[in-house]
């Protein structure tokens, strides 16, 4: 039985953690009955970092004057596309920023020379990316989607989306697509076949009906298009960003800052597994929580591990820092008591691992 | 999934069985035993959860043990070899925060340093920090100790008491298992020694901590076998106050091997807090697990996740992956948003403050 919001609101404040996950774990089961946890091999490529969103919660973005902003010029993407492939990568995630002076020309360009050159997987552009793009061209936003697909991509991230909540979203990223938006371009990707993934940055300046209503958002989207492979759920990462540095608002103590929590990580992971009855896959995000914990979240709803992530600048700029091979990720799957499998970017298995019960 | 009965048995604290003991590790059904632990946790310390403000104190590195899994010790004369003069300890307690009130002291077994040296560390730290908690030497170094002085076990350590020794941690218990840990560290003292040095110490009034290293080469049952060669001992002397898992470090080892998962740590300090029915505290020490596996402990069992910690070298040598510090406020808030009241200790757990 499908659970309401209101109950899902009364579970995520008051059930107990380890039965809140219990229930994910069964839910998990359900769906993936054989012990099977994914991951894929990808490398995280950010063409630029130049953004007029300036959101508060981000330490990558630069001004188009700064010092450090760049764009990736084509010698060294492809350098970078060459080495992923050499690692056994299959996909690129492809972001970066709202570039003032690149217009859809530039991503039609850069997506035709990338499958001139290579056969990978181009997961990229998320939503704030493709409405600007849009308005930078003067296209709408259906046009735009279909002009990208016919140039190379594949499927798009769910970045961006944040809390989808605008009362949220004034204080984060008052610049940024609204809910509204965000939810838009996915649907339309989903209607011109472009699959996606979402995404959800909690841990910030949100309330636990916020957290619901995102959760609630992505499912009435999905019962209508089926479009979403995955759902991500991350934490916010304070460190070098301008929310950390100017706190939310003049009074509100820094205390209000402090990252979420091991706990509060569990707890909004096994929601979302209980509450996205239509998703299949919930990722586990070891780049926020560690390799440890993200063992600890395939028994809390999880069944992938996410990308090997052979280059992760954004979180990184905000001072996290994994340092992980294919290798730790078969190794922690594997240790965890599951059978690790590496995946394509629509989580079709392509190579199952031997598993190994869990020492000891 | 674990049968009623021995649910029932644990709710009802009665004490289990080593084959029930195993049981419990070899079972897949995590939630079920994280509340089981959380229910005993709860009976022994209600909703209180502990931290202390302390510092860790390393007077060498120099170790003539040289154990197998451990990236921290150094021969006399090797690049990178340490060793700290009387005053230059107090120097670094100088710099430490305010506030504090335990210093951990432990260090390696240094070929030629004499017996009065640690007394005389011991009598300056005291006369200097009276408020301060000394929780030294293990029980390795205890043992060590009372070789090169020629003094018995109960000598030396009322000899360390008198000069200011409050407490003594748990480590180079390892895992008492005779056959893993004489591959483990072969050079270290056998495990009927280490629970001879403790046995001693609480006959001498020292309270003492207790740990367990694991995640490298033992066996399930030679865990159980550990924790119940411990609770057999407190039954004896109930000097025990806290029981610390330590999660095993693989990196810069001769061991080698892999992490611990998460998992497997969270079920350890399940299955210890159920069978250790004897301890009052149950430890999950963040250096070791990461701010945020110690966190989740709270709600499988541990009731304690160390202190403040300022100056971690000793598992920061075998990659430990956790800041070397963790601050007040940040405890505070872990604790709280584990749902668990933050009470900041002393070396003894009696509350210096409860952050209601």
């Amino acid at each position: 039985m499908r659970i309401d919001r209101d109950t899902a609101l009364q579970m995520f404040r008051s059930t107990d953690l380890l039965e809140l996950g219990r229930m994910a774990d069964e839910a998990r089961k359900a769906v993936h009955p054989g012990g099977v946890v994914t991951f894929v091999v990808d490398r995280n490529i950010n063409y630029t970092n130049v953004c007029l969103n300036r959101c508060r919660f981000c330490a990558f973005y630069r001004d188009p004057d700064s010092p450090e902003a760049y764009v990736l010029d084509e010698a060294r993407l492809f350098e970078k596309i060459r080495e992923t492939i050499r690692q056994g990568g299959t996909q690129i995630l492809l972001q970066g920023g709202l570039h003032p002076e690149l217009d859809l020309s530039f991503y039609t360009g850069m997506l035709r020379s990338i499958k001139r050159e290579f056969d990978i997987h181009v997961h990229g552009l998320s939503p704030p990316e493709i409405i600007h793009i849009a308005r930078k061209s003067g296209m709408t936003i259906g046009k735009t989607l279909q002009a990208l697909k016919e140039a190379g991509l594949d499927s798009i991230p769910g970045g961006g989306a944040e809390i989808l909540s605008d009362r949220v979203r004034e204080v984060l990223s008052p610049k940024k697509i609204r809910a509204s938006e965000w939810l838009a371009v996915m649907e339309e990707a989903h209607r011109a076949g472009i699959k996606s993934t979402a995404t959800m940055m909690f841990g910030s300046v949100e309330g636990d009906e916020d957290i619901i209503e995102h959760l609630d958002a992505v499912r009435t989207l999905q019962d209508r298009t089926g479009g979403f492979t995955a759902f991500i759920p991350w934490s916010f990462q304070p460190g070098n960003t301008e929310l950390a540095r100017e706190g939310i608002a003049p009074g509100v103590p820094d205390t209000a800052l402090a990252p979420a929590t091991a706990v509060d990580y569990l707890r909004v992971l096994a929601m979302s597994r209980l509450y996205l009855d239509n998703i299949r896959n919930i990722q586990a995000s070891w780049v926020t929580q560690g390799l440890k914990m993200a063992q600890v979240a395939l028994r809390f709803g999880a069944n992938d591990f996410g990308s090997t992530m052979i280059e992760e600048n954004v979180v990184r700029a905000a001072g996290v820092s994994h340092m992980v091979s294919s290798e730790d990720i078969v190794n922690a799957i594997r240790r965890a008591g599951f059978s690790p499998a590496q995946r394509d970017t629509f989580y079709n298995v392509i190579r199952l691992f031997r598993p190994k019960p869990p020492a000891a | 999934m674990i049968e009623t009965a021995l649910k029932q048995k644990i709710l009802a604290a009665e004490r289990v069985s080593s084959e029930e003991a195993e049981v419990l590790f070899n079972d897949d059904d995590i939630h079920t035993l994280g509340e089981l632990a959380a229910a005993v946790a709860e009976r022994k310390n209600g909703r209180r959860a502990y931290f202390v403000l302390n510092r860790h104190v390393n007077p060498t590195n120099i170790c003539i043990n040289r154990c197998r899994f451990c990236a921290f010790s150094r021969s006399k004369g090797e690049e990178g070899a340490f060793e700290l003069s009387v005053d230059e300890i107090l120097e670094k307690m100088e710099d430490s925060p305010e506030g504090i009130r335990e210093v951990h002291i432990v260090g390696g077994l240094h070929p030629d340093r004499p017996f009065e040296y640690y007394l005389r560390l011991l009598q300056a730290l005291k006369g200097r920090f009276p408020g301060i908690h000394i929780k030294a030497f293990t029980a390795v170094e205890v043992d060590y100790l009372s070789r090169i002085s020629g003094l018995g076990l109960s000598e030396t350590l009322l000899s360390l008491k008198e000069s200011g020794l409050d407490a003594m941690p748990g480590g180079g218990a390892e895992i008492f298992a005779e056959g893993v840990r004489r591959r483990l560290c072969p050079e270290k003292i056998s495990a009927q020694r280490w629970l001879e040095v403790h046995r001693t110490a609480h006959l001498c009034g020292i309270r003492t901590n207790a740990t367990m290293l694991y995640g490298h080469l033992e066996s399930y049952a030679d865990r159980v076998e550990h924790l119940l060669r411990l609770r057999e001992l407190q039954d004896e002397t109930g000097g025990f106050q806290a029981f610390i898992p330590l999660s095993y470090h693989p990196r810069n080892t001769d061991i080698g091997g892999l992490y611990p998962s998460g998992l497997d740590d969270l079920k350890t300090i399940a299955v210890s807090r159920i069978v250790l029915d004897n301890f009052d505290h149950i430890k999950a020490y963040w250096i070791m697990l990461g701010e945020k596996l110690s966190q989740v402990a709270l709600l499988f069992g541990a009731d304690d996740v160390d202190g403040t910690v300022i100056e971690e070298r000793i598992t920061h040598a075998a990659g430990a992956m956790t800041g070397e510090g963790l601050a007040k406020d940040q405890m505070i808030h872990l604790i709280r948003r584990a749902g668990k009241t933050p009470v900041e200790r002393d070396a003894f757990y009696e509350a210096v403050k409860v952050h209601a």
